[in-house]
Formats: C-alpha cells, structure tokens, sequence
C-alpha cells in the first residue's frame, strides 16, 4: 500500500492476469446457459413437454424423452444411494482411517470417479447385457432374447455404477459433519455402534446424503456415454418397461444433431432439448450445491 | 460399611506404543464421589475413559494389567462392552446433547433398551429430569430441542440422559469447565445429591471443586497416580510433595 | 429390564449390591443379531467398489481378447512383427505363470534363431500350451467366443488375421470388403485434441484457482466455486452441443479454417469440460499450502503476487500436476464432445484445424452397429481397454505419485 503505482503495476498486472482468467470461465459458463436458454426458449411449452414426437421426429414434443430419463435416474438411484451410503458409512465409521482395506476401497471409489463413461458402456454391454443376461435368458427363457439385449434396467444399473461414487463422496463429507462427541454419548448411554449409526449418525446427515442423491441424479440424468449402447433408443412409438429400450434426452440431443438427415429443420427441438435437459441438471446442481453449502456452514459452527 | 466399587491392579495403558499410564493401582469406594485432580496431560481423563472402555474408540490404545468394576475384569475377552456402558455411564466435558427433543434425548437409552411404552418412558423421563435437577426447568418444553437450551442445562440433561439408562455408576470427565459459576454451583449440588445412588468418578481442573464435592480424591502427574486418600487428608496433609506443590499452586 | 430398574431405583438405598451386580451381565457377550448382520452387509456393501473395478477390468478385457486368441488359430506364417505382438499380448492377458515362463524361453530361443522358418514351428508346438492356460482360467468364455465366430460372418477368421495386421497401420476403415483396423490415427488424434484442450483449460484453470486461492476476497470466491460447480454439472452431451452449434461457427469465423468441426473446436470443448477438474484441484493444492508460508513470505518483504507465484505455487506444483493428469484423464475418455465436435474423421495429421476421431469416439459411434462378437467388436473392446488402462494409470500416478510428493513438500520442507 505504500508502494508507489509503478513499482506496484506488475503485481497488478499478474493480478489482473489471474482475475481474467477466473472471469473467462464465468463467461464461459453465463454465455452457454444464455445461449442454449435463448435458442431453446421459444420452444418450450407443456405440449413440447408432454407430447410425443411426430413426423418423423421434426415436429412434436419430447414427452418420451423426459419419462424415459425420469425412469432411468428413479431406477439408477434405487441402486446407487443405498449402495453408495452404505459404503460411506463403512468407510466413515467402520474402517479405520489407516488400513489398507479403506486406502484401497478409498482407491477404487477414486478410480470409478475417473474412469470414462464410455468404459461403463462397454462394461453394461460386456457384463449385464453379454453376460449376465444372457445367462437369464438361457436359464429361464430357454435362449430366447428378452434380458440378453440392451434395455433400461440394464442402462440404469451402469448408470448407478458410474454415480456410485458420487454419493459415497457426498456422503462421506456429510457422515464427517456428525460430531464425534455424539457418537461419544450414544455409545457411552450403551448404545451399539449399529444403533449409534442408525439413530444419531445418519439422522444427522440426512441432507447428506440428499445432495449425493441429487448430484447422482443430475450426472445420471446428462450422461450419454453410458447408455448408447446399453439400453438408449433413436424412436419410440411406445413408453418404455424395464425391459424395453428407451428414450433418453441426452441421447436425443445427439441423435437430433448428428444421425439425423434434417438437422437443420430439428433445430428449433435441439435447442428445445437441451434446454431441458440443462436447465433439469442446473437445477439439481443448484440445489446441491446450495444444500452443500449449508452441511459445511453447520460444521463450521 | 465401604465397599469396593472399581478396583484396578498395575494398569498401563499405552497410546501408540507410548505409554500414557504408568502401573495404576486403585480402589474406588461404591456409592462415594472420587476425584481424580492434576495438570492437564497428566492421565486422569485417559484413566477415566478407560473405566467404561471408551477409549476403544481411538485407534492404537492398548491396556495392560487388571481394571475391575465389581470384582470383573473389564478388559477380559468375553465383556459384553455394550452392557458395561449401560453400567458405567459417563457424562462429557462438553455437553452434548443429541439434536432431537428433550425428551427424546432422555428416552434415547431406554428405548435403545427396548422400552417402548409411552407411559413408562414418561415415567423414566420424569424420573431422570428429576434427579439430574432439571425437572421444573424444562416440564413445559419436553418437546423443544434440546439444543435450544443454555450451556448448564445442556449439561444437566445430559446428565439426565445418562442417569435414564440407570447406571451404577457415573463416570464425569470436568462435567463443569465450560459453565459459569452458578451453573457450576448447581451441576456440584446435583453430584453430592447423587452419591446417594450411584458411584461417582469425576474429573476436574478445579481443586477447589475437588475439595467441595469429593470424598476421596487422587492426583495424576505424568501419567502416574502419586497419592491417593482421603480428600480432606490431600488438601491437608499431603504425604507426597508434588501433590503439596500442585496443590498450593507452585506449578500447573 | 429398565422398567424392573425404575422399580429398584426408588428403593436403591436398601439394596444390596448383589442384586445390582445382577442387573446388567457384563461377563458374557451377547449376541446382537442386528448389529451382527449390519456389519456383514457394510462390510460386505463396501468391497463393492473394489469388485466393480475388477469387473470392469474382466469383462471390457474378455470381450477384447479374442482378437488375440482366435488369429493364434491360423497357422499360415506371419509376419514376425505381427506375431510378436500377438505374443506380448496374450502373455499379458495370461496370469498362469508357467506358461508365461516357458513363453519367455521359447520367445527368446526363438528371437536368437532369427530363422522365420524355426519361428513358425515353435509356435505351432506352442499352441496347444497356450490354449491350455486359458482355458483352464476362463474356459466358458473361450468356447463362446468361438461359438460367435463360427455363428457371426463367413470372413471371421480371415477377418482376425488381417485385424492383427491392421492394428498397428495408420487406417482405420473397419467396414469394408478388407477392413482395417489401424489404431495409429485414433490415436493420435485422442493426443492431439487431448494436447489442444490441456493448452487451452490447464492455464485457464490454473491461474484462476490461484485468483480464487490467494488473490479473490470473500464474495468473488461465494461466485466463482459455484460457477465452477455449475460447469462440473454441465453434461458433456450440452458442451458438445454447444460446440457443434455456436463454438464451430464462431471460431471458423475467427480464424477462417476449413473444415468447420476440427480437433481445435472438440480441444476447446473439452477443455471446457476439463476446467472444472483442474480447478478444483488446484485449488485444493493451493489451499492445503500452510498459511505461514504465505506470512513468512509477506514479511520477508514479497509483494502478494511475489508471494503467490514464488512461494505458493511452487508449493503446490504436485497438486498442480495431479490436476492436469486428471484433466488430461478426463478429455482422453470424453466422448459425447468428440462425437459431436471433432468431425470424425480418422486423419494422421498434425493440422489442428483438421477433423480428427478419437479412441472413445470410435467406441461411441460404432459399436451400436457392430455384430456382436465381430472382430470389429473386439477392436473396439480393445480400444476400450486402452481407454481403461490409461486412466487407471494416470489416476494411480495422481493418487500415489502426487499425493506423497505434496504431503512431503508442506509437512517436511
């Protein structure tokens, strides 16, 4: 503050330099939301919402897509947030923080995190689908195709996969936030560590355990990768079962944009599409993070 | 008539293969309150949270030698931990009462038992509140949290809390430090009031604390127990010289 | 039992301790079914991960192997180039250590002979062996994956020999009368855009984390970690729409290349993608350097800048490293954005304004046309294991690597 203006200018410069990077990514981010809001908001109505596609996909709505995707992310979760939870849990309050059994677990949740979508697709068509359920069909169908092919119980299971370790590391933070003197009281009342975990523990990280469920679902719900080849479909004239394939709004992004013949005439869909899908995961993202922020004010206090 | 309560033979204890307790040997009188008093670092907390196995819970703990609650070694491969909690309950240096009602803080340990008749967990509730002192202070708001109540209630409820599971004997690590003088004054009112039931073991920085409430009273140094005896005799006449310096205040 | 200890408790005073003692059995262990059965299941629950992952390695390699074991079949001689990597190949995939023992000696006799003709008999003795090994490992898997190629085209076994030749060729053109599988160009387009996004992200990110860690007050870090969050949330398939629609245009407009879909526009996307990994972090990093560095650092007379540049990025240069691995882990497996943005065309050229396709590209478009045991589905299984080791890798290097280095520099320096 005593330095003159010249001797200070470099350091405002490379100051400088490092604010306009953090505002290039701002702009980044605002640009896209404003861009896709506004080439997307002329089309957005209840019917687009609600009505299936028609004339060969260059009219009509997105009402498959958005259910297709619904199931898809109910089903993902049903699997993931126990599974993921659970894990937490083990990590947090049953491992201990040192031994190679929760280094390694701690591994592999890391790995998972990294691992391409792409590779999850493969996995789903190379496990459930090639393996698993053609084995199903041999073994109760008598070798007709019905599992052994991809549909959405196979794609919500690969998706559950690849978001597993979005909830463990969700709920881990927020299993951390639980004061260990609670844990301290309940036991000390002569409270089993189950007991402890099941009345005290998770109770106090419920919201936990709702953000990894919303982060979850919001990755669930915009990835494609995984789904190309495991269950996602290019047009249905039906709403899906489990067994069935499906459609999904990501995919219907890039089937719309790349693989179909009139891109130009589905412009108007595209950009419908996409802002549904974005502003369905900003959403969700947004209340993560504004419930995530409030686990770590209360562990600050 | 005394009776032996706790009774401990050349114990260790060792913290990551250092040692924290150096060969304690001790008997705690039933239905008396004993006072464990030394700088902060010198083992009383440690010792007190090995009575109930609390220190279980920190990794690399290890105990050697005999720690006996009613002539059973705790330490024995077959306790049953959980029930020796419900023995030996222990009452924190930071209150800590969980984020539900009061009165579901207090039915926490009985319904933990299995008690779930709504009569009889009123009952056990009021009986609690009562005892701990704190009865006509919060009748009104058993619903409210109990977060919501100031730092000497909190206290006074977990003690509550502990006292609803029905110990015999309650292990107090500095219950009062972080209260203010007159909250102090009604948490040791309560603890000479409960001598009546239970044995009481408690921590404390206070000497004066030590010499108000306790019966018997036992000083720490460095991880040893350098005297103990009757606590008029400590404050007195204290055979050892490091409890006469600690306790006229020429260090700590 | 509580309740017979509300009794007790109104006439305590007379009881003797006997009947207290009685009260509450502390020398035997009880059974908790309850507790018993959680700890089962969470332990149990949490080795899932670790399953997962082995799982992942099983079955993406499973579906790749076949390319390996079925060109073994046919007996006509090859090139030594070709069948030696055949050989290094099949002796990774073969964890029976006997038979990679006698692999070992019979490759090096074989190698020291030189003679083509010598080679070609060992290799026939070898065949039986080699079978034997994994066939004792995983024999369901090779008797189906033969059944597929005896069910799916005519051409398949012809097909696998001129795969394993393909491999190493620079086209890939894997729908034809001869199809080639040549990895080459895939791969060096994956680098080339992986190269581009990490120019244009790590920078970006880079500096804007050290804005964030040392240099924002309190309200612009309540903007920016949630922005960054916001874009860690975008999905890929949004930015590569994004790209194909605004950013292609706007940059062809810029800098007037030809082709509209480049590896510069799928780099810029995906570094987009990316700048949230490396930022946080960095930012991490950044953050974890004790703060008396940066005091000790004021007070020797370094200006803020000074400060931030000399004494805290240096700092944190491990973490810094790990970001950018994860980053470049992130871009190479991305595909939404190579299959909308990048122009999919397989090219070895180093033009950056050229269209390139990219290893999980190639998985994302083709294999929802392939049939089903293909050799073409096995290429790209293979590529998939590629994929798949290569992030394993990087992010065992971040984790392992990295992480101690970091720990060492702050805690022991």
């Amino acid at each position: 503050m005593i330095n003159s203006f010249r001797k200070n200018i470099k350091g405002i410069v490379i100051e400088g330099i490092t604010l306009v990077s953090a505002i290039i990514i701002i702009a980044i981010v605002i640009i896209m939301l404003v861009v896709i809001f506004i080439g997307g908001k002329s089309q957005l109505s209840w019917e687009f919402l609600t009505s299936f596609p028609t004339e060969g996909m260059t009219k009509g709505g997105i009402f498959p897509a958005i259910y297709g995707t619904a199931l898809l992310v109910i089903i993902m979760s049903i699997a993931a947030v126990p599974f993921g939870t659970i894990t937490a849990i083990y990590l947090t309050e049953y491992a201990k923080e040192n031994s190679i059994i929760a280094k390694t677990i701690r591994f592999a949740v890391r790995t998972l995190a990294v691992i391409p979508s792409i590779i999850y697709g493969l996995f789903g068509l190379g496990f459930f689908i090639k393996f698993v359920g053609a084995n199903v069909d041999s073994a109760f169908y008598g070798g007709t195709l019905r599992w052994g092919q991809p549909n959405l119980l196979w794609a919500s299971l690969t998706m559950a996969l690849l978001t597993l370790p979005v909830v463990i590391v969700s709920v881990e933070e927020a299993l951390k936030t639980v004061p260990q003197e609670l844990r301290a009281a309940s036991l000390a009342l002569g409270a089993t560590k189950w007991q402890t975990i099941w009345k005290i523990v998770l109770p106090g990280s419920l919201s936990g355990i709702m953000t990894g469920t919303i982060l979850a679902v919001s990755r669930g719900a915009g990835e494609v990768a995984p789904i190309l080849f495991t269950g996602a479909a290019y047009y249905l004239a039906t709403l899906p079962g489990i067994s069935d394939q499906f459609m999904v709004l990501g995919y219907h992004i890039y089937v719309l944009t790349t693989q179909s013949a009139n891109v130009d005439q589905t412009l108007p869909i595209q950009f419908g599409t996409t802002c549904v899908l974005l502003l369905l995961t900003f959403t969700l993202n947004m209340s993560a993070v504004v419930l995530r922020y409030r686990i770590r004010k209360k562990k600050n206090h | 008539m005394i009776v032996e309560k706790i009774h401990t033979e050349n114990m260790f204890l060792y913290y990551s293969g250092k040692m924290a307790l150096n060969n304690i040997s001790i008997q705690i009188p039933e239905k008396k309150v004993t006072a464990f008093i030394g700088p902060s670092g010198c083992g009383k907390s440690t010792f007190l949270r090995s009575l109930n196995r609390m220190n279980d819970l920190i990794d690399g703990v290890k105990i050697e030698g005999k720690v006996m609650i009613d002539s059973v070694n705790i330490y024995d491969k077959n306790i049953d931990v959980v029930n020796l909690r419900k023995k030996v309950g222990m009452v924190f240096q930071k209150s800590n009462p969980f984020a539900k009602s009061i009165y579901e803080n207090i039915a926490y340990g009985p319904k933990i038992n299995g008690i779930n008749n709504k009569h009889q967990l009123d009952e056990i509730v009021e009986t609690a509140l009562k005892n701990a002192a704190i009865w006509d202070e919060v009748k009104d708001r058993l619903g409210d949290s109990a977060l919501g109540l100031s730092g000497g209630q909190q206290q006074r409820l977990c003690i509550a809390r502990t006292l609803a599971v029905n110990p015999e004997i309650v292990l107090m690590d500095e219950p009062a430090s972080a209260l203010d003088p007159l909250s102090t004054a009604k948490i040791e009112e309560l603890i000479v009031q409960l001598k009546e039931h239970y044995t009481i073991v408690i921590v404390t920085h206070n000497m004066q604390q030590a010499a108000r409430i306790s019966d018997n009273t036992a000083f720490f140094y460095l991880g040893e127990l350098i005297e103990y005896d009757k606590t008029r005799k400590i404050f007195t006449n204290p055979e050892k010289k490091q409890t006469e310096d600690y306790i006229t205040g020429r260090f700590g | 039992m509580a309740k017979k200890s509300t009794k007790v408790k109104s006439s305590k005073s007379s009881d003797s301790e006997k009947k207290q003692a009685s009260l509450i059995d502390i020398t035997r262990k009880k059974f908790r079914l309850g507790d018993y059965l959680a700890e089962k299941v969470i332990k149990g629950v949490a080795f899932l991960s670790i399953t997962i992952i082995v799982l992942i390695f099983f079955f993406v390699f499973r579906e790749a192997f076949p390319i390996f074991s079925n060109s073994k079949e046919i007996k006509s001689t090859k090139t030594e180039q070709a069948s030696q990597e055949t050989y290094g190949a099949v002796t990774d995939n073969n964890t029976n250590g006997n038979t990679q023992e006698t692999y070992g000696a019979v490759t090096d006799s074989a190698s020291k002979d030189g003679a083509q003709e010598t080679y070609g008999e060992v290799t026939d003795k070898q065949e039986p062996q080699e079978q034997y090994g994994v066939q004792t490992k995983e024999p369901a898997s090779i008797e189906g994956s033969d059944k597929k190629y005896t069910v799916s085209a005519g051409s398949g076994t012809d097909d696998n020999r001129s795969a394993i030749k393909t491999l190493t060729s620079k086209e890939w053109v894997p729908v034809s009368e001869k199809p080639r599988y040549g990895l080459l160009a895939l791969i060096l387009g994956t680098f080339k855009i992986t190269l581009i996004s990490m120019l244009f992200a790590a920078p970006i990110a880079i500096l804007a984390a050290l804005y964030t860690a040392v240099f924002a007050n309190k309200k612009m870090k309540e903007i920016i970690k949630p922005t960054i969050e916001l874009l860690a949330g975008f999905p890929s398939v949004v930015i590569g729409f994004f790209a194909l629609m605004v950013l292609a245009s706007f940059l062809q407009g810029v800098f007037h290349y030809e082709t509209r879909l480049n590896s510069f526009v799928g780099g810029i996307a995906m570094g987009i993608a990316a700048i949230p990994i490396i930022f946080t972090i960095t930012e991490d990093a950044l953050t974890a350097v004790p703060k008396s560095f940066y005091e000790a650092s004021l007070a020797l007379g370094a200006s803020r800048w000074q400060t931030a540049f000399f004494v805290i990025l240096p700092a944190a240069t491990p973490g810094i490293f790990a970001a950018i691995l994860l980053g470049i882990g992130r871009v190479f497996g991305e595909t939404m954005i190579a299959l909308m943005a990048t122009g999919n065309a397989a090219l070895m050229d180093l033009n950056p304004f050229e269209s390139v396709r990219t290893l999980a590209a190639t998985i994302g478009a083709e294999m929802a046309e392939v049939v089903f045991g293909d050799t073409h589905y096995n290429v790209l299984f293979l590529i998939g294991s590629l994929l798949f080791v290569f992030t394993f890798v990087i992010n065992a290097i971040a984790e392992f690597y990295v992480k101690g280095k970091l720990m060492k520099r702050i805690q022991g320096k």
